[in-house]
């Protein structure tokens, strides 16, 4: 269904275009046609006044679980979280059973999103055959199948060479990797941040340097191959400074940060009481960091050094976290909270609002190979995310769309939500009014 | 709760009573052979101190003085929201084949009496066990009866019968609260 | 000798005394008058210990169950001595042997022994921090017996109890613990109640067992140290707490060897010459003579080693007669 649309008096903001004022933008069957003031209206009026107004937001790293893990989520449940959270388009990463590493996998995966999905998504392969990081996966046939992406997501390729062979090889069909830069004989058996927390309480940590040097190790090898390398979820502010020297000296690097380690610290693991709370909630692989590492991140974010806000979208079933801290998963389902994070440190006077919708529009757009116009409100665009940055609202898991009730934000109260999203040309969302 | 304006016995009447329970005590134990002042903490073991300064003063001989705690032998111990601290309890000397004499300020049900023997026997085995109270106040909820008594108060249950000690209140005293008590 | 309070004072002023606590996990939250009140119990449960009976029926009724998940001689033994000297019933489990070996979780386990009657249970556990799960999931009180690394709150409190017996004010007193601080839960718990009491606390040993920022996290004016260098640590200390060092912390390569370790570590009497002359001589147990502690040491005339396991049955009185009587608070 393609809807003729007028959003009338919000503030359009679009980093593709360079639009940044409060301005009409109508919709004719489906697709953007006109941005400016006083439009006359054609088809449904919606007024957003006191709303912003952006491109559908693209997330360049979600966890949907199927296939092979449906009781954390599904297809069905994790889109519709995502629509919900603003999302238009978002990348699925391959830890699912089966792994997408061959044409058959993916046809199947393809299948499975034609029916359920409902919204974009757009698959990432598998850097090696069942992510075990031994044998490199059938590329060829994964950019043939449309992946945006190749990446073991939670493995880092261990080997430095195989992985060289992967970034040159990728990149040859235009496929970046998302590595998680991680040195596993570093990070292994650390369930949290190593440094103050982990000390008081006891738990294995995992240092900074697994990250910085395993991100020093794969700038080395893009600089040596001249190929394009993403990095996923930069969580310190050493792994920060590595990535803006190696965009400094022009290496085809990009990166990206997650909402939580935006707003969260190592802290969370503790609990805000006087005795510690061990949430394995807040337990999340790379984990969250120190306060000066977050400071940093939001700067990074600001500074425009960091291309991508991307959820890193993790949902679990109950008794995945239910669990002894060590014994628990790592991730938070964070895709209905996500713009809500970011909207409440802009609140803060933290984040500005320009660069957070860059970070979560044509910033990611430009990191992987997607379709033309994608993250951005230019005529023809078909995806739009309408945000009240107003809306206070308190998260409870037990509402979201999500199978993944696992947040460490329940009980927060946060200043900012979508209020709708049109998306493919329809008005796929819209937030119930007050006391509905 | 505010102390009634004058207290129902004075210091001098409180340090007079201590003498004649002490000479009680002697004469019934024919002399302080084997006799043993056991108090309860904390008023019981004050007051326990006070009779063998007094026996001391009269008979020249230091009676041994110990210091129970019932607090691990309540029969409420698992009722009450938070029970008074347990503090150690300090029997001096060997109490099998002695003769004891508990010392209470107040007795009142005889409760407290009862964990007393519980914690007192299982020090070993006196030759008899003797009960001296500085105030009976009436109301025993057990087969329990004094051998020595300061002073009866007929009270009402509601009343409430406080013992003061300066060692332990800083003043003698002793007072009660609630309707007014006749005195007898 | 701890200096024994006047009986005629009342013990502690107010509503301090009250036990309120459903549980004891740490004692990094412990108030001062909680310590104190513990103190004074455990005083009293050592009085009871040295009667010709050294039992009483104060918790007859009461449940106990000992929920071990690791290996433990001492600790359990110590509980159900304990539970049974104040007249508890004492179930001991183990892990291995029990449904936790057919999979069943932390949480059902614990659910399951309060519907079988279990007031309180004593639990030790591999992973940091699951005792506060299983805390949060019965309403029975949970007693740390011991979590991976973190704490070990009876331990500390023994060893506190131990300390004021000997040394009395803690206040201005330097403690020297040595040995394996990182992966230490008893350490842990000994600096929290260490540094409540006043005590200077110096954490020793090899680089890579030291914690790197624990000394900065104990709070506006605690004074706590932490250096590499024995002599430094243990020069001028009153007391001094070996502390067990594994052999699997050299097949990790955290050290290079435990001959290393003997050499730059070890507690013996040439060390023990720097300290205070008389200097307490503690190890929480159980010891590898000759490695963290030498032998001539570990029963010298200042080691209060077999001590600290006496105390470890009045200080468990204290805390399970609290807890029992405390929790309907």
């Amino acid at each position: 269904m393609n809807e003729t649309l007028l959003l009338r008096g919000g503030r359009i903001i679009d980093p593709a275009q360079g639009i940044d004022g409060t301005l009409d933008i109508q919709v004719v069957d489906g697709a953007v046609t006109k941005i400016g003031a006083g439009l006359e209206a054609m088809g449904r009026t919606i007024d957003v006044s006191g709303c912003i107004v952006t491109p559908g937001f693209i997330d360049l790293h979600t966890h949907l679980r199927e296939p092979g893990f449906e009781q954390k989520g599904t297809i069905a449940t994790e889109t519709l979280a995502a629509l919900r959270g603003g999302f238009t388009t978002i990348c699925a990463m391959p830890n699912t059973n089966p792994a997408p590493d061959a044409a058959d996998v993916l046809r199947s995966l393809r299948e499975r999103i034609e029916r359920d999905a409902r919204v974009r998504v757009l698959p990432i392969g598998c850097v090696t055959r069942g992510r075990a990081g031994k044998e490199l996966a059938e590329l060829a046939e994964l950019a043939a199948g449309g992946c945006v992406a190749l990446s073991d997501d939670g493995n880092p390729v261990p080997n430095a060479r195989l992985m060289r062979n992967a970034i040159e090889l990728a990149a040859a069909m235009g496929m970046p990797i998302s590595e998680h830069c991680d040195e596993p004989e570093l990070s292994h058996g650390g369930s949290m941040n190593e440094g103050r927390v982990s000390e008081r309480l006891g738990l294995l940590g995992q240092p900074e340097a697994a990250e910085t040097s395993a991100i020093a190790r794969n700038i080395a090898l893009c600089e040596a191959t001249g190929a394009r390398l993403h990095i996923a979820h930069v969580t310190t502010a050493r792994g920060l400074e590595l990535v803006a020297d190696a965009k400094r000296r022009g290496l085809a690097i990009t990166c990206e940060v997650t909402p939580s380690h935006l707003f969260l610290t190592e802290e969370a693991v503790f609990g805000p009481g006087a005795e510690p709370a061990y949430d394995t909630n807040a337990k999340i692989n790379p984990p969250l960091r120190t306060e000066a590492d977050r400071r940093a991140l939001v700067s990074g974010v600001n500074a425009g050094i960091i291309d991508a806000i991307a959820t890193d979208h993790a949902p679990h079933a109950v008794e995945d976290k239910l669990c002894e801290f060590d014994d628990a998963a790592f991730g938070i389902s964070c895709i209905e909270t996500a713009l809500a994070t970011v909207t409440t440190l802009i609140e803060r006077g933290e984040l500005e609002l320009g660069a957070a919708i860059r970070a979560l529009t044509s910033g990611p757009a430009g990191v992987f190979p997607f379709p033309p116009d994608l993250g951005s409100l230019k005529t023809g665009a078909r995806d739009i995310t309408v945000i009240d940055p107003a809306h206070l609202w308190t998260v409870d898991p037990r509402r979201f769309a999500s199978k993944g009730r696992n947040t460490p934000l329940g009980g927060f109260t946060l200043s900012g939500a979508v209020r709708a999203v049109v998306f493919d040309g329809t008005v796929a969302y819209e937030m119930e009014p007050a006391g509905a | 709760m505010t102390s009634p304006a004058s207290p129902y016995l004075g210091p001098d009447e409180i340090s007079r009573t201590v003498r004649r329970l002490a000479h009680e005590i002697v004469e019934n134990n024919r002399g302080t052979d084997g006799l043993v002042l056991v108090g309860l903490l904390s008023r019981g073991y004050t007051l326990a101190r006070r009779l063998a300064e007094a026996i001391r003063e009269f008979e020249n001989v230091a009676v041994p003085v110990g210091a129970l705690d019932i607090g691990l032998y309540r029969d409420d111990v698992t009722r009450r929201p938070a029970p008074p601290p347990v503090r150690p309890s300090e029997i001096p000397v060997p109490i099998d084949d002695n003769t004891i004499v508990l010392v209470d300020d107040v007795l009142f049900t005889g409760r407290s009496i009862r964990a007393a023997l519980d914690a007192l026997l299982d020090y070993g085995r006196p030759a008899r066990v003797r009960l001296a109270v500085l105030i009976d106040r009436g109301h025993r909820e057990l087969p329990i009866r004094p051998d020595f008594v300061g002073k009866n108060i007929p009270t009402a249950l509601i009343q409430k019968v406080q013992v003061r000690l300066h060692e332990v209140d800083g003043l003698d005293g002793v007072f009660v609260f609630g309707e007014e008590a006749s005195h007898a | 000798m701890l200096e024994l309070r006047n009986p005629d004072a009342p013990a502690v002023p107010g509503e301090a005394t009250a036990w309120k606590r459903k549980d004891l996990l740490d004692t990094d939250t412990l108030s001062e008058a909680e310590l104190h009140l513990i103190m004074e119990t455990a005083e009293a449960m050592r009085e009871v210990r040295a009667r010709p009976v050294g039992k009483v029926a104060t918790l007859r009724g009461f449940t106990v169950i000992t929920l071990f998940y690791e290996q433990s001689t001492r600790t359990r033994a110590s509980f159900e001595v304990a539970a049974k000297a104040l007249g508890a019933d004492v179930v001991n489990l183990t892990a291995s042997g029990s449904s936790v070996e057919k999979g069943e979780t932390l949480i059902d386990t614990v659910r399951t022994l309060e519907a079988i009657g279990a007031d309180l249970v004593v639990m030790r556990h591999p992973k940091s921090g699951a005792p506060y799960l299983a805390a949060r999931n019965t309403a029975a009180g949970i007693i740390n017996g011991g979590d991976g690394t973190h704490a070990h709150p009876t331990q500390a409190l023994l060893d506190l109890f131990t300390m004021r017996r000997h040394v009395g004010d803690l206040a201005g007193k330097k403690v020297t613990i040595v040995g394996d601080i990182l992966h230490s839960r008893v350490a842990r718990s000994n600096l929290w109640t260490l540094l409540a009491s006043g005590a200077d606390v110096t954490l020793c040993g090899p680089a890579t067992l030291l914690p790197k920022t624990l000394a900065a996290s104990t709070g506006e004016g605690a004074r706590c140290t932490v250096t590499t260098r024995m002599e430094d640590a243990i020069e001028g200390a009153d007391i001094v707490m070996a502390l067990r060092m594994q052999k699997e912390r050299q097949d990790r390569g955290l050290i290079p060897s435990l001959r290393q370790y003997i050499a730059s570590y070890q507690v013996n009497s040439r060390r023990l010459a720097l300290a205070k002359p008389g200097a307490l001589v503690m190890h929480p147990g159980p010891m590898n003579e000759g490695i963290e502690i030498a032998p001539e040491v570990a029963h010298g005339l200042d080691s209060v080693i077999e001590e600290q396991v006496a105390n470890g049955v009045a200080v468990r009185m204290a805390i399970l007669y609290l807890m029992a009587t405390g929790r309907h608070a």
